[in-house]
């Protein structure tokens, strides 16, 4: 097959859409919590809550949705932690964030270890079968790639058009996004801005581990360490190279899914002359180039990462 | 809810909050324990007599804390100046890269020549693995903790890729390890059949040299100022950007020495499996230490003892070893938080 042919493949898509779908949840995750003006870099460890809590109440015999409720009340409590730290107290944003990763990943894996102590291959669970949407599904092409998914694919598309409609149509979303462009502007309509925030940064970290939880619940079927990978960091990245827009960065998270679908196929065909390493870099890499090349003109949210204290100026 | 900064706090008061930190980091872990099913008395006791309880573990505490020196130093640099240097990771396996480049035979030099030439090297790359970050921040507003953090994942890459390939050992039995270094290029032991080597010794001296720097040099104040009050330090026209630069060449510099020193001084070879997370830890142990080099010796030892004690506790009681990671991420957790209150007093209306 040829390198160009693999694009106008179904099955190419639909793995691109399945690649994009946590991604796309954790970078909503992390785009509520920045439009809010709360740097959350504890992403990458609630992101390994959600996958560990999802996959742990599915396989104590919970069904799948209960599985899904249970990482995101999860991830909002590590939201709440990360919000309490930054947000009334207002300690460094990068000091507590990656501090909640190493304490979410450890817990996690304690957790782990304690609940399964013998094991060595970790157990597998029945995971999200695909969906076929009746009707949508049988479009040519169209239908087999996206909408020949597994459910939480569709909740994550969904959630883009939710968190879009949330802070563009709502008084709510005008609140969330003033409390990280000017925070005094809320508090004189009588808005409580750490609420606000404290708020975003718990449905965020929510979102973040829903994300998570679809790696061990839908792409795969177990939990492995290590499994998120940097996801999590992809994701921030994610954020910036979408300018702080849900439709921005969907569209982000799917050209760079297909990208990520683009260099395993790639791999593949490359026989094992180039070193398959080389490939897996490119995400990160990839990454990196996005900042750089969305840097200049990147409108940061302005109160981002500038804790808030009522009545200073 | 409002912050008061308090007027004068004294020195006891702040030496007393980090005390509560470790408190609280103590009883957040003893309930873990007794979830696990064990006596969190007889845990913290088997895990302190593990780190310290016989001249072996004290050694091996002392082993184990030499990378984390070098991190924590690495980190507390960098933090110092607000350059949010995650990549200590990837900087340290730079630095055992060169190590085992230019120590397994390319050059046939006498010891006194070699460490000395590679200390260099290695310090170089790690350095230049910073500086690009930190252009990409001064140049482009990128923002640094997500470029270092993302250069990890590719560094390790790059690592395993050179271990299959250019690097593999050909007697490794498919192993992707290198090739062990010749005598030349290994840190002697300190004490003759303990895995404690010199680049404790090395780890001790740069901890004094960095405090140095930071505390009686020009670079150390224009570091701090630039990290207090960037706007403030470019209208007193300290040269910040410059400032960050040297900062990352130093920071990065201190993250590869952890690398040659694990390689040369105690592995003596390049595994993928080199650093279970030092990079990451030493942000625990600079937070720990508050930032001050001599603290980093301190609480990289503490941190270390930790990690070694946990190790022996689990052995024998079962109770999963990363209870060790998650005392520290506690701590790193509370003691923001402990500075926070040494320093403002809460008032909730």
């Amino acid at each position: 097959m040829d390198a160009l042919d693999i694009l106008f493949t179904a099955s190419f898509w639909v793995a691109a859409i399945r690649i994009a779908s946590p991604l796309i949840f954790a970078t909503m995750g992390e785009l509520i919590c920045e439009r809010a003006g709360v740097l959350n870099l504890g992403i990458e460890g609630i992101m390994t809550v959600g996958a560990f809590a999802g996959w742990f109440t599915v396989y104590s015999g919970g069904d799948l949705w209960t599985g899904v409720a249970v990482a995101a009340l999860a991830g909002a409590m590590f939201g709440l932690l990360h919000a309490t730290l930054t947000v009334p107290l207002g300690l460094s944003q990068h000091v507590v964030g990656i501090g909640i990763t190493l304490f979410a990943t450890s817990l996690t894996y304690f957790t782990y270890r304690l609940a399964l102590p013998q094991v060595t291959s970790p157990p597998k669970i029945e995971p999200f079968q695909p969906f076929a949407i009746p009707g949508l599904s049988s479009i040519p092409f169209l239908g087999d790639a996206v909408f020949n998914q597994t459910p939480l694919t569709y909740l994550a598309f969904l959630t883009v058009a939710l968190v879009a409609w949330v802070l563009y149509r709502t008084p709510l979303g005008l609140a969330v996004r003033a409390a990280g462009e000017n925070p005094s502007a809320v508090e004189a309509q009588g808005i409580s801005v750490n609420a606000i925030r404290i708020g975003a940064v718990m449905v965020g970290s929510a979102l973040m581990a829903v994300g998570g939880a679809f790696l061990t619940m839908s792409a795969f079927n177990s939990f492995f360490f290590e499994m998120i990978n940097g996801r999590g960091w992809i994701c921030i990245a994610l954020v910036v190279f979408g300018s702080w827009r849900p439709g921005k960065a969907l569209l982000g998270a799917i050209l760079f899914a297909a990208f990520d679908a683009y260099q395993i196929r790639l791999q593949q065909l490359s026989g094992g002359v180039v070193p398959y390493q080389l490939f897996l870099m490119m995400p990160y890499a990839l990454s990196i180039l996005a900042l750089i090349l969305v840097a200049r003109r990147a409108s940061y949210p302005k109160a981002l990462m500038v804790p808030y204290q009522k009545g200073e100026r | 809810m409002r912050l008061e900064p308090k007027p004068a706090p004294s020195l006891v008061m702040l030496l007393l909050y980090p005390v509560g930190a470790i408190v609280f980091t103590l009883v957040f872990a003893s309930l873990l324990v007794l979830l696990a099913g064990a006596s969190p008395f007889s845990v913290f006791f088997l895990v302190a007599k593990g780190a310290a309880g016989s001249q072996f573990a004290l050694f091996e505490t002392l082993t184990r804390a030499t990378p984390l020196i070098f991190t924590g130093l690495a980190v507390a640099v960098a933090f110092r100046a607000k350059l949010w240097n995650i990549g200590a990771e990837a900087q340290l396996y730079i630095g055992a890269v060169v190590t085992v480049v230019l120590g397994t035979g390319a050059l046939p030099l006498p010891s006194i020549l070699l460490i000395p030439l590679i200390v260099i090297a290695a310090m170089t790359a790690g350095a230049l693995l910073l500086l690009g970050p930190a252009l990409l921040k001064t140049r482009f507003g990128v923002d640094e903790v997500v470029t270092t953090l993302l250069l990890n994942f590719i560094v390790l890459l790059f690592v395993s890729m050179l271990l299959e390939g250019v690097l593999k050992d050909p007697m490794g039995l498919g192993w992707p390890q290198s090739q062990k270094l010749i005598a030349e290029a290994r840190l002697p032991r300190i004490v003759t059949g303990r895995r404690l080597h010199c680049g404790f010794g090395m780890a001790l001296v740069s901890a004094v040299i960095v405090w140095v720097i930071m505390k009686k040099t020009t670079l150390g104040y224009e570091m701090r100022a630039a990290g207090n009050n960037a706007e403030g330090a470019r209208f007193v026209g300290i040269p910040v950007n410059r400032v960050l630069m040297k900062t990352a060449l130093l920071s990065g510099g201190l993250a590869a020495l952890a690398g040659f020193s694990e390689v040369s001084g105690l592995k003596g070879n390049l595994t993928l499996d080199l650093s279970p997370g030092y990079g990451y830890s030493g942000i625990v142990v600079a937070m720990l230490a508050m930032l001050n080099p001599l603290g980093v010796v301190v609480s990289a030892i503490f941190v270390a003892g930790i990690f070694v004690g946990a190790d022996a506790m689990s052995r024998s009681t079962g109770v999963p070893s990363y209870i060790a990671d998650v005392m520290v991420a506690t701590a790193l957790l509370s003691m923001v938080v402990a500075i926070l209150l040494a320093r403002f007093r809460v008032r909730w209306r």
